[in-house]
């Protein structure tokens, strides 16, 4: 539910994995399978002498998010020294940016709580490295040590940052959900893979200081904590304890949050620009980034409606990701678009769903060949959700399943002689729908289905046993 | 001026621990070291730009193109403490 | 005594035993009294000498020895900055110069003393203890770069890779009686080079003559895509040696003269430039009004940069770790207080003060500003109606007695005054020996337009022609 007194902003920060090197050197972005400490070089884990040299395609990542999200590109931007002491941060100061950032004063639709849409601001979008990872031995209060691994040191990040504009958890997630999905459409990051996106949430109570629930990895965790803020800083509230400015971590498996333990100092990062880097003209960049663009969710939801003459539910479902997407517009281009966007929307996802694996396990080739099954009444479509979830769990093609589990539409006569059987030997639930039991029906039309082993098209078979039923004469 | 307090409190930004018998120093060094510099205030800047690099480039690249990294052992190879492989830290509090 | 690097060229080339000659100078070193050196390199050393016997090479140093300043990466060397933070630190990486030198043939022979993280004018401040002056052993070599600088003036190695950032190259050039070249910001990749302040250093030659000085350029100048601030180099140094000074305007800053200087160092400059005037140049009063506020600019930019750039020594992936592990914060802030000395912890907590929150604009960016009108005056007497190059003293007095101003760090960032506005200006400029006073050498700094270093090197290169400083050695070390 919205809340009127709820105020939530979000940093997001989106690895750009889909770079072959990281933002600073040429170690390869290809780190998440591999043993510590084997992906890094004299530049990324900071030697004594090292210097950084920006990668471009970097550059152009950052400034397509920035139009994608509406921002204005900055005609000089430059990098700063943000410094700090952690153990994974080799130089003991990340490179970012601060003023002069890559983009700013952009704008996102999402759906708010209300059901209207809504538009979130970003503040700005800008770059900088990712810090390596520690590893704990515990929990990160009660570790006697720690290990850091620094394969993700240096990985280009590009950090979104919104207005507070956001009003409940749900938003929040809509937000998060709606942002993955341009970005996936824009082909600079992976979101699957661990690291991709990390965010930083905001949330005050108006009229309170806020809390900062640092460093969640899913949209899932961000909604949840975001959940149990509301409820501790309300509870508080009403106990008559102030929030304080303050950051806190999100305990994942108890589901709380918790204070991280800090100095009464604040953090005085003294930025200052990179010395050794050299600031960015990149305005005349913008031209050819926008046209290369990739048509965007929003646009490619309307445009599914007006080419497929789709419903806009169905659009927008097939729309929430890319890949989906493009696997339903390489189907329609074979098979009813009007067909292909019921069973991709309403049947192929909620079976992906449940098993919780993405569409690129299922072949568009098999889909278009189950479509068309369907249209020429080979299969029930009881029988092709079986297909589906047969290619699903143990694979093969859709006319061998078929084949396989006999899942061939009964032919019309076979259904008729069935029904004529049936009719006959339930003569209790015959005479009982006579006497106005209508529920009668589902019993003959259960055995139609036993006599033809499930083959039958069952709303087929409704329909001729009553037509039995009310044709047989007499009282 | 510069008090012990400030001292103390850079110290701790600067992650490096002054021992109270050196505060003493620090203090009279850098107060006189600061005093030096408060000689600028002398000169009106008000419309000077900052010179922050004296070498006029932009737009300096490298190409996104995968370059071979170290291996564990030699990314390791200065460390004084590690573990299977990691870099072993103190705990964080 | 080790000749010039054309001479020893000519020997190798001829037949001379490199072996034997790194041999005689790693003796040399051990007998040293100077503590020239932190770390030697003998067997690598030694070792390329011989394959170069058995298969000579060619290339513009080839089988050439040289010396390295300690705070430039050599991969399997020690590079220790002169510091107990780094003490066995060994780079798996060589700086772009180290590569380059090696790609000419030359063979490295260790590294040098220096003051820790370059910070200072007389390399007292090594954790290793400080370098004589071979022409009087009480007293220091300069800084930072003494050691490079005495290795070469007592014959410890024929040539030797410096850093300069405020003076480092040319005042140890300057003490010692040799030829120090600061390049142009840009000209030389800082790749490889641990950094002070990344925004006024550079790497350059400390030699015997002029021309080893042009030598030692043609070698490392020159764009490295691995630092961004790298400039292409026209190169041309050895080639424009020879042009002379006739028709050149030196401009004479009156700002480097009077007040402070020693009146035997102001003789000595004003016989060089005399001495110029014979050759053909003519010379010109010149100002530099916003001289005397560079000092503190250069100081708080320099200081500002190094907070920063050295905070990543906390002994987690290299250099010190002691005693039993606590939380993270303190367990580096006791490594970070043991393994600084004294003059780098101030320079770091004075940097991190200038640049902390409510003071950036009273010191940073205020530094920052009078960079620009510094530089701006270099422009202006340098420019197309004005003088060629600029003449000055290097320092304004000779060597000083060790122990003598390290107490008052304040006395010896003043040695500064003629070598750190060069560094915020970016302009290159050399120091070659000029005269002596009681024995001690004096240095006369040459100062060119951005990228003109061959204008630079000619007009040191006649100069020296027509003088005998570069011919005299040492009495201690003969």
């Amino acid at each position: 539910m919205a809340e009127k007194d709820v105020i939530i902003g979000l940093e997001v920060h989106v690895q750009l994995n889909k770079l072959n090197s990281k933002l600073f050197c040429g170690c390869s972005t290809d780190y998440h399978d591999s043993p510590p400490n084997t992906h890094t070089c004299p530049v990324c884990l900071g030697l004594p002498g090292t210097l950084p040299v920006l990668n471009r395609r970097a550059v152009e990542y950052g400034i397509r998010v920035a139009l994608a999200l509406n921002c204005e590109i900055q005609g000089e931007t430059l990098f700063y020294r943000k410094n700090y002491y952690y153990p994974d941060l080799p130089k003991a100061f990340q490179i970012t940016q601060y003023d002069f950032p890559l983009g700013l004063g952009g704008q996102i639709l999402i759906k708010g709580e209300d059901g209207e849409e809504k538009t979130i601001r970003i503040t700005r979008v800008h770059m900088e490295e990712d810090p390596g990872r520690l590893v704990h031995a515990g929990t990160i209060d009660r570790a006697k040590y720690s290990m850091v691994d620094y394969n993700r040191c240096g990985m280009a990040l590009l950090e979104v940052v919104t207005e507070p504009d956001l009003r409940s958890p749900k938003e929040a997630r809509s937000f998060l959900d709606k942002l993955r999905n341009i970005l996936e459409y824009l082909d600079v990051f992976n979101g699957d893979l661990e690291g991709a996106m990390r965010i930083d949430s905001n949330i005050s109570l108006v009229g309170g200081e806020r809390a900062e629930v640092k460093n969640i990895s899913s949209h899932k965790g961000v909604e949840k904590a975001l959940a149990y803020e509301i409820t501790r800083q309300r509870s508080a509230r009403r106990r008559g304890v102030a929030q304080v400015q303050e950051t806190r971590h999100y305990d994942e498996l108890r589901g709380i949050t918790v204070t991280i333990r800090t100095k009464e100092e604040a953090h005085d990062y003294r930025y200052f620009p990179e010395p050794d880097l050299v600031p960015m003209r990149i305005a005349d960049w913008v031209p050819r980034v926008e046209a290369e663009l990739p048509e965007l969710p929003d646009a490619k939801r309307e445009r599914f409606v007006l080419e497929y003459g789709i419903a806009d539910d169905h659009a927008k479902s097939l729309t929430s990701e890319i890949r989906v997407a493009n696997f339903y517009e390489d189907v329609a281009k074979r098979a009813s678009p009007r067909l292909a966007a019921v069973w991709i929307a309403d049947v192929l996802k909620g079976e992906l769903n449940y098993r919780d694996v993405t569409i690129d396990g299922f072949s568009p080739d098999h889909m278009v060949d189950i479509l068309d099954m369907i249209e020429k009444g080979k299969i029930t479509e009881k029988g092709a959700v079986e297909v589906i979830r047969t290619i699903l769990d143990e694979g093969g093609d859709p006319a061998a399943v078929v084949a396989a589990k006999g899942l061939v539409r009964a032919e019309d006569d076979k259904v008729l002689e069935a029904v004529r059987a049936a009719v006959e030997e339930c003569g209790q639930a015959v005479a009982d729908y006579r006497s106005g039991n209508e529920k009668a029906v589902n019993f003959i039309v259960g055995m139609v289905m036993k006599k033809t082993r499930g083959r039958a098209d069952p709303g087929e078979a409704n329909r001729l046993v009553k037509e039995a039923l009310d044709g047989m004469g007499g009282a | 001026m510069i008090t012990g307090e400030d001292v103390d409190h850079i110290s701790w930004l600067a992650s490096i621990k002054v021992a109270e018998e050196e505060l003493e120093g620090f203090v009279a060094s850098f107060n006189s070291v600061l005093d030096y510099f408060h000689q600028l205030d002398e000169l009106d800047t008000e419309d000077v730009e900052p010179t922050y690099r004296v070498v006029d480039l932009t737009n300096v690249f490298r190409e996104d193109e995968v370059r071979e990294s170290m291996s564990q052992e030699e990314s390791l190879s200065n460390a004084p403490r590690t573990e299977n492989g990691y870099f072993k830290s103190p705990r964080i509090v | 005594m080790i000749a010039m690097l054309k001479d020893l060229r000519g020997r190798l080339g001829a037949g001379a035993s490199a072996e034997e000659m790194v041999s005689a100078l790693l003796e040399k070193i051990k007998r040293s009294k100077l503590n020239a050196y932190n770390n030697l390199s003998e067997e690598s050393a030694l070792e390329r000498a011989r394959e170069f016997d058995r298969s000579p090479w060619t290339g513009l140093m080839a089988g050439v020895p040289i010396a390295i300043k300690s705070c430039i990466s050599t991969r399997g060397i020690e590079t220790n900055c002169s510091s107990r933070i780094l003490s066995g630190y060994v780079p798996p990486y060589d700086a772009h110069v180290i590569e380059r030198l090696k790609e000419e043939g030359a063979i490295i022979v260790g590294k040098t003393n220096m003051d820790e993280f370059a910070m200072g004018t007389s390399t007292e401040s090594s954790y290793f203890g400080p370098t004589r002056n071979p022409w009087d052993l009480d007293r220091v070599p300069g800084g930072s770069s003494g050691g490079s600088a005495a290795a070469v003036a007592a014959g410890e190695a024929p040539c030797a890779l410096g850093s300069d950032t405020g003076g480092s190259i040319r005042c140890p050039a300057s003490f010692c009686g040799i030829v120090g070249l600061k390049p142009t910001y840009g000209l030389v990749s800082r790749y490889g080079l641990v950094s002070y302040a990344n925004s006024l250093e550079q790497i350059g030659p400390l030699t015997l003559s002029v021309e080893d000085a042009a030598l030692v350029m043609e070698v490392i100048a020159g764009h490295d895509p691995r630092d961004s601030t790298s400039v292409k180099s026209d190169g041309g140094y050895l080639s424009g040696l020879d042009g002379g000074v006739k028709g050149l305007v030196l401009g004479v800053p009156k700002e480097y003269f009077g007040e402070g200087v020693d009146p035997l160092v102001e003789k000595s400059v004003w016989d060089a430039i005399s001495r110029l005037e014979e050759l053909g140049a003519s010379w010109k009063e010149v100002s530099l009004p916003h001289t005397k506020y560079a000092l503190a600019a250069y100081y708080i930019i320099a200081m500002s940069e190094a907070s920063s750039n050295l905070a990543r020594f906390d002994g987690l992936r290299y250099g010190l770790r002691f005693g039993t592990d606590q939380d993270w914060h303190s367990t580096f802030s006791e490594i970070r207080a043991a393994g600084f000395g004294p003059e780098v912890k101030r320079r770091i907590l004075l940097g991190t003060y200038a640049l902390s929150a409510g003071y950036y604009g009273r010191y940073y960016l205020k530094a920052l500003k009078v960079r620009t009108l510094i530089k701006q005056d270099f422009e202006r007497a340098l420019s197309a109606g004005g003088a060629d190059v600029l003449v000055t003293p290097t320092m304004p007095f000779p060597a000083f007695k060790i122990g003598e101003r390290i107490e008052d760090p304040l006395s010896l960032y003043m040695a500064d005054v003629f070598t750190v506005p060069i560094n915020l200006a970016g302009v290159p400029a050399i120091s070659v020996p000029c005269g002596f006073a009681d024995g001690l050498p004096i240095g006369l700094q040459i100062i060119g337009r951005h990228f003109d270093e061959v204008s630079v090197l000619r007009a040191a290169k006649a100069y020296e022609d027509a003088t005998p400083y570069s011919e005299t050695v040492p009495k201690e070390v003969a």
